[in-house]
Protein backbone atom coordinates (compact mmCIF):
# COMPACT_ATOMS: atom_id res chain seq x y z
CA UNK A 1 0.00 0.00 0.00
CA UNK A 2 2.85 2.52 1.01
CA UNK A 3 4.64 1.60 -2.33
CA UNK A 4 1.25 1.95 -4.25
CA UNK A 5 0.96 5.30 -2.48
CA UNK A 6 4.79 6.59 -3.68
CA UNK A 7 4.38 5.37 -7.11
CA UNK A 8 1.06 7.47 -8.14
CA UNK A 9 3.38 10.31 -7.87
CA UNK A 10 4.89 8.54 -11.09
CA UNK A 11 5.51 10.05 -14.17
CA UNK A 12 6.76 9.50 -18.09
CA UNK A 13 10.58 10.15 -17.85
CA UNK A 14 12.51 13.52 -18.55
CA UNK A 15 15.63 14.58 -20.08
CA UNK A 16 17.48 14.40 -16.47
CA UNK A 17 15.69 10.87 -15.87
CA UNK A 18 17.99 9.71 -19.31
CA UNK A 19 21.32 10.41 -17.84
CA UNK A 20 23.89 9.47 -15.64
CA UNK A 21 24.13 9.29 -12.08
CA UNK A 22 27.65 10.28 -11.66
CA UNK A 23 26.75 13.20 -14.11
CA UNK A 24 23.77 14.30 -11.86
CA UNK A 25 25.59 13.86 -8.43
CA UNK A 26 28.62 16.00 -9.62
CA UNK A 27 26.49 18.57 -10.92
CA UNK A 28 24.26 18.18 -7.70
CA UNK A 29 27.87 18.91 -4.87
CA UNK A 30 29.08 21.94 -7.15
CA UNK A 31 25.42 23.19 -6.71
CA UNK A 32 25.23 22.22 -2.84
CA UNK A 33 29.11 23.75 -2.23
CA UNK A 34 27.91 26.71 -4.28
CA UNK A 35 24.51 27.26 -2.11
CA UNK A 36 26.34 26.87 1.29
CA UNK A 37 29.50 28.82 0.72
CA UNK A 38 27.58 32.29 -0.40
CA UNK A 39 27.26 34.83 1.75
CA UNK A 40 27.66 38.12 0.05
CA UNK A 41 24.35 39.24 -1.82
CA UNK A 42 22.50 36.29 0.06
CA UNK A 43 18.89 37.13 -0.94
CA UNK A 44 19.74 38.10 -4.19
CA UNK A 45 21.87 35.00 -4.95
CA UNK A 46 19.41 32.58 -3.58
CA UNK A 47 16.43 34.09 -6.16
CA UNK A 48 19.01 32.96 -8.64
CA UNK A 49 19.69 29.96 -7.90
CA UNK A 50 15.48 28.85 -7.11
CA UNK A 51 15.23 29.88 -10.80
CA UNK A 52 17.59 28.19 -11.94
CA UNK A 53 16.26 25.11 -9.95
CA UNK A 54 12.84 25.82 -11.11
CA UNK A 55 13.93 26.10 -14.40
CA UNK A 56 15.26 22.55 -13.92
CA UNK A 57 12.41 21.15 -12.84
CA UNK A 58 10.42 22.11 -15.89
CA UNK A 59 13.00 21.20 -18.02
CA UNK A 60 12.97 17.66 -16.43
CA UNK A 61 9.60 17.38 -16.52
CA UNK A 62 9.14 17.27 -12.67
CA UNK A 63 5.87 18.66 -11.11
CA UNK A 64 7.27 22.19 -9.90
CA UNK A 65 4.82 22.64 -7.01
CA UNK A 66 5.11 18.79 -5.88
CA UNK A 67 8.91 19.79 -5.73
CA UNK A 68 8.42 22.89 -3.70
CA UNK A 69 6.53 21.28 -1.59
CA UNK A 70 8.47 18.34 -1.15
CA UNK A 71 11.30 20.13 -0.52
CA UNK A 72 9.88 21.89 2.48
CA UNK A 73 9.98 18.89 4.21
CA UNK A 74 13.13 20.50 5.74
CA UNK A 75 12.16 23.79 6.68
CA UNK A 76 10.27 22.23 10.26
CA UNK A 77 14.39 21.75 11.32
CA UNK A 78 15.65 24.72 10.41
CA UNK A 79 13.01 27.15 10.91
CA UNK A 80 13.84 25.93 14.70
CA UNK A 81 17.42 27.37 14.22
CA UNK A 82 16.99 30.55 12.27
CA UNK A 83 14.11 31.50 14.65
CA UNK A 84 17.39 31.13 17.45
CA UNK A 85 19.63 33.26 14.55
CA UNK A 86 16.43 35.86 14.66
CA UNK A 87 15.99 36.34 18.47
CA UNK A 88 19.89 36.60 18.63
CA UNK A 89 19.76 39.74 16.82
CA UNK A 90 21.30 38.07 13.26
CA UNK A 91 17.60 37.86 11.32
CA UNK A 92 19.97 37.65 8.16
CA UNK A 93 21.69 34.31 9.26
CA UNK A 94 18.28 33.27 9.96
CA UNK A 95 16.73 33.82 6.57
CA UNK A 96 20.15 32.62 5.02
CA UNK A 97 20.00 28.99 6.81
CA UNK A 98 16.37 28.78 6.01
CA UNK A 99 16.76 29.43 2.30
CA UNK A 100 20.06 27.36 1.64
CA UNK A 101 18.34 24.62 3.54
CA UNK A 102 15.34 24.92 1.55
CA UNK A 103 17.34 25.52 -2.10
CA UNK A 104 19.79 22.59 -0.94
CA UNK A 105 16.63 20.12 -0.06
CA UNK A 106 15.06 20.77 -3.78
CA UNK A 107 18.40 20.42 -5.90
CA UNK A 108 18.55 16.94 -4.22
CA UNK A 109 15.12 16.36 -4.26
CA UNK A 110 15.41 16.79 -7.91
CA UNK A 111 17.90 14.24 -8.72
CA UNK A 112 16.16 11.91 -6.46
CA UNK A 113 13.19 12.30 -8.58
CA UNK A 114 15.06 11.75 -11.33
CA UNK A 115 17.29 8.93 -10.66
CA UNK A 116 16.33 5.06 -9.55
CA UNK A 117 17.49 4.04 -6.26
CA UNK A 118 19.63 1.53 -7.61
CA UNK A 119 21.60 3.62 -10.14
CA UNK A 120 21.81 6.43 -7.83
CA UNK A 121 23.43 3.97 -5.11
CA UNK A 122 25.82 3.33 -8.04
CA UNK A 123 26.52 6.68 -8.13
CA UNK A 124 27.10 7.42 -4.54
CA UNK A 125 29.58 3.81 -4.68
CA UNK A 126 31.54 5.25 -7.87
CA UNK A 127 31.91 8.43 -5.57
CA UNK A 128 33.63 6.59 -3.18
CA UNK A 129 30.75 6.25 -0.45
CA UNK A 130 31.08 2.89 1.92
CA UNK A 131 29.49 -0.32 0.00
CA UNK A 132 28.10 -1.72 3.42
CA UNK A 133 25.90 1.68 3.77
CA UNK A 134 24.94 1.61 0.31
CA UNK A 135 23.34 -2.18 0.23
CA UNK A 136 22.14 -1.24 3.52
CA UNK A 137 20.34 1.44 1.82
CA UNK A 138 19.06 -0.81 -0.98
CA UNK A 139 17.65 -2.86 1.42
CA UNK A 140 15.42 -0.38 3.70
CA UNK A 141 14.03 0.44 0.26
CA UNK A 142 13.44 -2.65 -0.49
CA UNK A 143 12.12 -3.89 2.73
CA UNK A 144 10.60 -0.98 4.42
CA UNK A 145 7.17 -1.55 2.43
CA UNK A 146 7.19 -5.09 3.49
CA UNK A 147 8.01 -4.38 7.05
CA UNK A 148 5.31 -1.59 6.94
CA UNK A 149 3.04 -4.01 5.40
CA UNK A 150 2.91 -6.26 8.58
CA UNK A 151 3.04 -3.29 10.71
CA UNK A 152 -0.37 -2.64 8.80
CA UNK A 153 -1.23 -6.26 9.56
CA UNK A 154 -0.44 -6.42 13.51
CA UNK A 155 -2.81 -3.40 13.86
CA UNK A 156 -5.55 -4.91 11.80
CA UNK A 157 -5.26 -7.72 13.90
CA UNK A 158 -5.37 -5.25 17.31
CA UNK A 159 -7.93 -3.84 15.80
CA UNK A 160 -9.99 -7.39 15.05
CA UNK A 161 -9.69 -8.28 18.41
CA UNK A 162 -11.22 -5.01 19.63
CA UNK A 163 -7.76 -2.97 20.19
CA UNK A 164 -7.01 0.31 19.09
CA UNK A 165 -3.42 0.64 16.31
CA UNK A 166 -3.82 4.32 17.55
CA UNK A 167 -4.18 6.18 21.00
CA UNK A 168 -0.55 4.68 23.00
CA UNK A 169 -0.48 8.57 23.86
CA UNK A 170 -4.23 9.52 24.56
CA UNK A 171 -6.84 8.79 27.46
CA UNK A 172 -5.58 8.86 31.23
CA UNK A 173 -4.30 6.57 33.91
CA UNK A 174 -4.65 2.89 33.70
CA UNK A 175 -5.62 2.89 30.55
CA UNK A 176 -3.46 4.88 28.62
CA UNK A 177 -0.29 2.67 30.82
CA UNK A 178 -2.00 -0.32 29.22
CA UNK A 179 -2.20 1.03 25.81
CA UNK A 180 1.37 2.34 25.83
CA UNK A 181 3.01 -1.42 26.99
CA UNK A 182 0.39 -2.65 24.25
CA UNK A 183 2.11 -0.74 21.52
CA UNK A 184 5.38 -0.90 22.36
CA UNK A 185 5.09 -4.91 22.69
CA UNK A 186 3.90 -4.43 19.31
CA UNK A 187 7.15 -2.10 18.07
CA UNK A 188 8.88 -4.91 19.53
CA UNK A 189 7.51 -8.05 18.07
CA UNK A 190 8.09 -6.15 15.02
CA UNK A 191 11.30 -5.65 15.45
CA UNK A 192 11.80 -9.49 16.22
CA UNK A 193 10.38 -10.55 12.91
CA UNK A 194 12.00 -7.77 11.01
CA UNK A 195 15.38 -9.21 12.39
CA UNK A 196 14.20 -12.42 11.37
CA UNK A 197 12.97 -12.05 8.00
CA UNK A 198 16.97 -10.15 7.82
CA UNK A 199 18.67 -13.20 8.70
CA UNK A 200 16.21 -14.85 6.15
CA UNK A 201 17.58 -13.14 3.55
CA UNK A 202 20.84 -13.29 4.73
CA UNK A 203 20.68 -17.24 4.18
CA UNK A 204 18.80 -16.52 0.74
CA UNK A 205 21.83 -14.74 -0.37
CA UNK A 206 24.41 -17.19 0.99
CA UNK A 207 22.48 -20.01 -0.54
CA UNK A 208 23.22 -18.54 -4.16
CA UNK A 209 26.82 -17.74 -3.72
CA UNK A 210 27.04 -13.71 -2.15
CA UNK A 211 30.36 -12.87 -1.40
CA UNK A 212 29.62 -9.31 0.18
CA UNK A 213 29.47 -7.31 -2.95
CA UNK A 214 26.28 -7.04 -5.12
CA UNK A 215 27.00 -6.89 -8.64
CA UNK A 216 24.74 -5.09 -11.53
CA UNK A 217 23.58 -6.13 -14.47
CA UNK A 218 24.11 -2.80 -16.51
CA UNK A 219 27.21 -1.65 -16.64
CA UNK A 220 26.63 2.46 -16.40
CA UNK A 221 28.33 4.33 -19.49
CA UNK A 222 29.47 7.47 -19.08
CA UNK A 223 28.43 9.31 -22.72
CA UNK A 224 29.61 12.80 -23.91
CA UNK A 225 25.85 13.87 -22.95
CA UNK A 226 26.77 13.04 -18.98
CA UNK A 227 29.96 15.10 -19.11
CA UNK A 228 28.24 17.62 -20.75
CA UNK A 229 25.23 18.42 -18.45
CA UNK A 230 28.00 17.86 -15.26
CA UNK A 231 29.93 20.68 -16.63
CA UNK A 232 26.80 23.13 -18.25
CA UNK A 233 24.90 22.71 -14.48
CA UNK A 234 28.11 23.55 -12.38
CA UNK A 235 29.12 26.30 -14.26
CA UNK A 236 25.40 27.92 -14.72
CA UNK A 237 25.80 27.38 -10.93
CA UNK A 238 28.70 29.03 -10.40
CA UNK A 239 27.36 31.80 -13.25
CA UNK A 240 24.07 32.22 -11.09
CA UNK A 241 26.15 33.14 -8.07
CA UNK A 242 28.31 35.19 -9.61
CA UNK A 243 25.84 37.48 -11.52
CA UNK A 244 23.79 37.52 -8.82
CA UNK A 245 26.84 38.95 -6.10
CA UNK A 246 28.05 41.26 -8.90
CA UNK A 247 24.44 42.70 -9.52
CA UNK A 248 23.71 42.98 -6.08
CA UNK B 1 21.80 -44.12 -10.46
CA UNK B 2 24.53 -42.28 -8.97
CA UNK B 3 24.38 -41.48 -5.29
CA UNK B 4 23.75 -37.78 -4.79
CA UNK B 5 23.52 -37.28 -1.06
CA UNK B 6 24.64 -39.39 1.43
CA UNK B 7 24.44 -37.91 5.10
CA UNK B 8 25.38 -40.18 8.27
CA UNK B 9 24.89 -39.14 11.59
CA UNK B 10 24.08 -35.70 11.06
CA UNK B 11 23.32 -33.89 14.44
CA UNK B 12 22.74 -30.18 15.08
CA UNK B 13 22.17 -27.73 18.33
CA UNK B 14 20.97 -24.34 18.11
CA UNK B 15 22.43 -22.05 20.30
CA UNK B 16 19.48 -21.96 22.42
CA UNK B 17 20.29 -25.50 23.32
CA UNK B 18 17.66 -27.38 21.21
CA UNK B 19 18.71 -30.49 19.27
CA UNK B 20 17.29 -29.92 16.58
CA UNK B 21 18.95 -32.78 14.26
CA UNK B 22 19.88 -35.67 16.92
CA UNK B 23 21.85 -38.80 14.57
CA UNK B 24 19.95 -38.46 10.97
CA UNK B 25 20.75 -40.35 8.22
CA UNK B 26 19.55 -40.11 4.61
CA UNK B 27 20.67 -40.93 0.70
CA UNK B 28 19.26 -39.35 -2.06
CA UNK B 29 19.79 -40.89 -6.00
CA UNK B 30 20.37 -38.64 -8.98
CA UNK B 31 16.41 -38.14 -10.56
CA UNK B 32 14.95 -39.24 -7.31
CA UNK B 33 12.55 -36.47 -5.70
CA UNK B 34 11.84 -37.37 -1.50
CA UNK B 35 9.25 -35.50 0.42
CA UNK B 36 10.45 -34.19 4.16
CA UNK B 37 7.35 -34.60 6.46
CA UNK B 38 7.15 -34.26 10.34
CA UNK B 39 5.56 -31.40 12.88
CA UNK B 40 6.87 -28.63 13.26
CA UNK B 41 10.12 -28.21 14.76
CA UNK B 42 11.00 -31.82 14.20
CA UNK B 43 14.09 -30.40 12.52
CA UNK B 44 12.86 -31.13 8.87
CA UNK B 45 13.90 -27.26 7.73
CA UNK B 46 17.57 -27.36 9.53
CA UNK B 47 18.20 -31.02 7.96
CA UNK B 48 17.46 -28.83 4.56
CA UNK B 49 19.54 -26.16 5.43
CA UNK B 50 22.33 -28.37 6.10
CA UNK B 51 22.39 -29.69 2.56
CA UNK B 52 23.28 -26.47 1.04
CA UNK B 53 26.19 -25.27 3.33
CA UNK B 54 23.95 -22.97 5.48
CA UNK B 55 23.92 -24.86 8.77
CA UNK B 56 27.28 -27.17 10.00
CA UNK B 57 26.68 -29.55 12.29
CA UNK B 58 28.24 -33.08 13.82
CA UNK B 59 28.27 -35.64 11.46
CA UNK B 60 29.12 -36.36 7.78
CA UNK B 61 27.25 -34.54 5.18
CA UNK B 62 28.47 -35.70 1.27
CA UNK B 63 26.82 -34.04 -1.44
CA UNK B 64 28.04 -35.18 -5.42
CA UNK B 65 31.39 -36.22 -3.70
CA UNK B 66 32.01 -33.30 -1.55
CA UNK B 67 32.55 -33.35 1.72
CA UNK B 68 30.25 -30.34 3.32
CA UNK B 69 33.04 -27.95 5.16
CA UNK B 70 34.02 -24.61 4.42
CA UNK B 71 36.07 -25.85 1.93
CA UNK B 72 33.87 -26.78 0.15
CA UNK B 73 31.37 -24.43 0.20
CA UNK B 74 30.96 -22.35 -3.13
CA UNK B 75 31.08 -25.93 -4.88
CA UNK B 76 28.23 -27.41 -2.52
CA UNK B 77 26.32 -24.09 -3.34
CA UNK B 78 26.79 -24.53 -7.05
CA UNK B 79 25.17 -28.25 -6.73
CA UNK B 80 22.44 -27.82 -4.44
CA UNK B 81 19.89 -24.94 -5.16
CA UNK B 82 17.74 -23.56 -2.41
CA UNK B 83 14.25 -22.20 -2.61
CA UNK B 84 13.01 -20.80 0.72
CA UNK B 85 8.87 -20.78 1.81
CA UNK B 86 8.75 -17.55 2.10
CA UNK B 87 9.57 -16.01 -1.96
CA UNK B 88 10.02 -12.23 -0.74
CA UNK B 89 12.90 -13.40 1.44
CA UNK B 90 14.25 -14.80 -1.39
CA UNK B 91 13.64 -12.20 -4.04
CA UNK B 92 15.91 -8.86 -2.79
CA UNK B 93 16.89 -7.56 -5.99
CA UNK B 94 15.27 -4.69 -8.04
CA UNK B 95 13.79 -6.23 -10.73
CA UNK B 96 13.34 -10.02 -11.68
CA UNK B 97 15.54 -10.14 -14.29
CA UNK B 98 18.27 -8.84 -12.18
CA UNK B 99 17.39 -11.78 -9.00
CA UNK B 100 17.20 -14.23 -11.35
CA UNK B 101 20.78 -13.15 -12.34
CA UNK B 102 21.93 -12.32 -9.07
CA UNK B 103 23.65 -16.25 -8.44
CA UNK B 104 25.42 -16.15 -11.77
CA UNK B 105 26.67 -12.57 -11.47
CA UNK B 106 28.14 -13.89 -8.25
CA UNK B 107 30.12 -16.66 -9.71
CA UNK B 108 31.76 -14.41 -12.15
CA UNK B 109 29.91 -14.75 -15.16
CA UNK B 110 29.78 -11.29 -17.30
CA UNK B 111 26.38 -9.40 -17.43
CA UNK B 112 25.76 -10.38 -20.92
CA UNK B 113 25.57 -13.71 -20.40
CA UNK B 114 24.25 -13.69 -16.82
CA UNK B 115 21.15 -11.88 -18.88
CA UNK B 116 20.90 -14.28 -21.20
CA UNK B 117 20.73 -17.42 -18.78
CA UNK B 118 18.51 -15.66 -16.66
CA UNK B 119 16.25 -14.82 -19.70
CA UNK B 120 16.10 -18.53 -20.39
CA UNK B 121 15.65 -19.57 -16.66
CA UNK B 122 12.50 -17.13 -16.55
CA UNK B 123 11.35 -18.29 -19.56
CA UNK B 124 11.55 -21.96 -18.40
CA UNK B 125 9.50 -20.76 -15.54
CA UNK B 126 6.70 -19.34 -17.93
CA UNK B 127 7.60 -15.87 -15.92
CA UNK B 128 9.59 -14.01 -19.28
CA UNK B 129 6.96 -11.55 -19.63
CA UNK B 130 7.75 -10.39 -16.43
CA UNK B 131 11.89 -9.47 -16.53
CA UNK B 132 11.90 -6.44 -16.21
CA UNK B 133 8.87 -5.86 -13.36
CA UNK B 134 9.48 -5.46 -9.50
CA UNK B 135 9.56 -8.86 -7.50
CA UNK B 136 6.86 -6.86 -5.32
CA UNK B 137 4.60 -6.09 -7.62
CA UNK B 138 4.01 -10.59 -8.49
CA UNK B 139 1.42 -12.49 -7.16
CA UNK B 140 2.53 -15.35 -4.78
CA UNK B 141 2.65 -17.89 -7.62
CA UNK B 142 4.76 -16.02 -9.40
CA UNK B 143 6.75 -14.68 -6.95
CA UNK B 144 7.40 -19.00 -6.26
CA UNK B 145 8.32 -19.55 -9.85
CA UNK B 146 10.62 -16.09 -9.76
CA UNK B 147 12.73 -17.63 -7.04
CA UNK B 148 12.91 -21.15 -8.49
CA UNK B 149 14.15 -19.38 -11.74
CA UNK B 150 16.87 -17.78 -9.76
CA UNK B 151 18.00 -20.98 -8.81
CA UNK B 152 17.63 -23.12 -12.15
CA UNK B 153 19.42 -20.68 -13.55
CA UNK B 154 22.45 -21.88 -11.52
CA UNK B 155 22.06 -25.05 -13.07
CA UNK B 156 22.22 -27.33 -9.57
CA UNK B 157 22.05 -30.98 -9.51
CA UNK B 158 19.80 -31.06 -6.51
CA UNK B 159 16.95 -28.68 -5.50
CA UNK B 160 15.85 -28.47 -1.84
CA UNK B 161 12.22 -26.82 -1.34
CA UNK B 162 10.96 -25.78 1.70
CA UNK B 163 7.16 -25.66 1.92
CA UNK B 164 7.03 -24.60 -1.60
CA UNK B 165 3.31 -24.42 -1.64
CA UNK B 166 2.80 -22.02 1.30
CA UNK B 167 0.40 -18.99 0.07
CA UNK B 168 0.08 -20.58 -3.08
CA UNK B 169 -3.69 -21.26 -4.28
CA UNK B 170 -4.62 -24.28 -5.26
CA UNK B 171 -4.54 -23.67 -9.01
CA UNK B 172 -0.77 -22.44 -8.49
CA UNK B 173 0.09 -25.70 -6.47
CA UNK B 174 -0.99 -27.35 -9.59
CA UNK B 175 1.37 -25.14 -12.20
CA UNK B 176 4.27 -25.48 -9.58
CA UNK B 177 4.05 -29.42 -9.41
CA UNK B 178 3.51 -29.08 -13.16
CA UNK B 179 6.65 -27.56 -13.07
CA UNK B 180 8.83 -29.45 -10.88
CA UNK B 181 7.64 -32.09 -12.42
CA UNK B 182 9.74 -31.57 -15.61
CA UNK B 183 12.70 -30.59 -14.21
CA UNK B 184 15.11 -33.40 -14.34
CA UNK B 185 16.92 -32.82 -10.66
CA UNK B 186 17.00 -34.52 -7.97
CA UNK B 187 14.13 -32.96 -5.41
CA UNK B 188 14.06 -32.60 -1.15
CA UNK B 189 11.10 -31.23 -0.83
CA UNK B 190 10.12 -29.92 2.86
CA UNK B 191 6.36 -29.97 3.33
CA UNK B 192 3.32 -30.40 5.44
CA UNK B 193 0.87 -30.99 1.63
CA UNK B 194 0.32 -35.00 0.93
CA UNK B 195 -1.56 -34.19 -1.81
CA UNK B 196 1.41 -31.90 -3.18
CA UNK B 197 4.13 -34.78 -2.28
CA UNK B 198 2.49 -37.45 -3.80
CA UNK B 199 2.30 -35.65 -7.16
CA UNK B 200 6.22 -34.72 -6.81
CA UNK B 201 7.68 -37.10 -4.88
CA UNK B 202 8.71 -41.14 -5.15
CA UNK B 203 9.33 -41.48 -1.70
CA UNK B 204 9.06 -40.01 2.00
CA UNK B 205 11.19 -39.57 5.06
CA UNK B 206 9.28 -38.65 8.16
CA UNK B 207 10.76 -36.73 10.86
CA UNK B 208 10.51 -36.54 14.39
CA UNK B 209 12.30 -35.37 17.58
CA UNK B 210 15.37 -34.42 14.70
CA UNK B 211 15.47 -38.06 13.67
CA UNK B 212 14.28 -39.73 10.69
CA UNK B 213 11.52 -41.52 12.18
CA UNK B 214 10.70 -43.65 9.11
CA UNK B 215 10.83 -43.37 5.59
CA UNK B 216 9.11 -45.14 2.46
CA UNK B 217 6.37 -44.33 -0.52
CA UNK B 218 4.64 -41.50 -0.01
CA UNK B 219 1.08 -42.93 0.95
CA UNK B 220 2.83 -45.73 2.83
CA UNK B 221 4.36 -42.95 5.30
CA UNK B 222 1.40 -40.47 5.08
CA UNK B 223 -1.25 -43.32 6.30
CA UNK B 224 1.40 -44.64 8.48
CA UNK B 225 1.81 -41.54 10.25
CA UNK B 226 -1.75 -40.19 9.90
CA UNK B 227 -0.15 -37.72 7.83
CA UNK B 228 -2.96 -36.27 5.90
CA UNK B 229 -5.72 -33.48 6.31
CA UNK B 230 -8.47 -36.22 4.79
CA UNK B 231 -7.03 -39.50 6.92
CA UNK B 232 -9.05 -42.35 7.54
CA UNK B 233 -9.15 -41.52 11.22
CA UNK B 234 -10.77 -38.28 10.68
CA UNK B 235 -14.11 -38.07 10.72
CA UNK B 236 -15.39 -34.41 10.31
CA UNK B 237 -19.28 -33.86 11.62
CA UNK B 238 -21.34 -30.38 10.73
Amino acid sequence: MLRGMLEASARPPGPLDRLDARSKLAALLVLLVVISTAHRAFPATAAALALLLAAACVWARVPLPEALRRAAVVLPFTLFFAAVCWMSGDAARGVALALKSYLSCLAVWLVVATTPLPALLRGFESFGAPRFLLLVAQFVYRYLFVIAEEARAMALAAVARGGSARGAFTGSGRGRLLRFRAAAGALAVLFARSYRRADEIHRAMLARGFGGRMRSLDAPRFRLADAAFAACASLLAIGARLAAERLA
Amino acid sequence: MARLVEVRGLRFRYPDGTQALDGVDFTLDSGESVALFGANGSGKTTFAMHLNGLLEGEGEVEVCGLRAGRTNLEAIRGKVGMVFQDADNQLFMPTVLEDVAFGLLNRGLDAAEATARARDALEAVGMAQAAGRAPYHLSAGEKKRVALAGILVMEPEILVLDEPTTFLDPPAQRVLADLLNRLPQAKVVVTHNTPFARTVCDRAVFFACGKIADCGAVEEIATRFDWDFASQETNFER
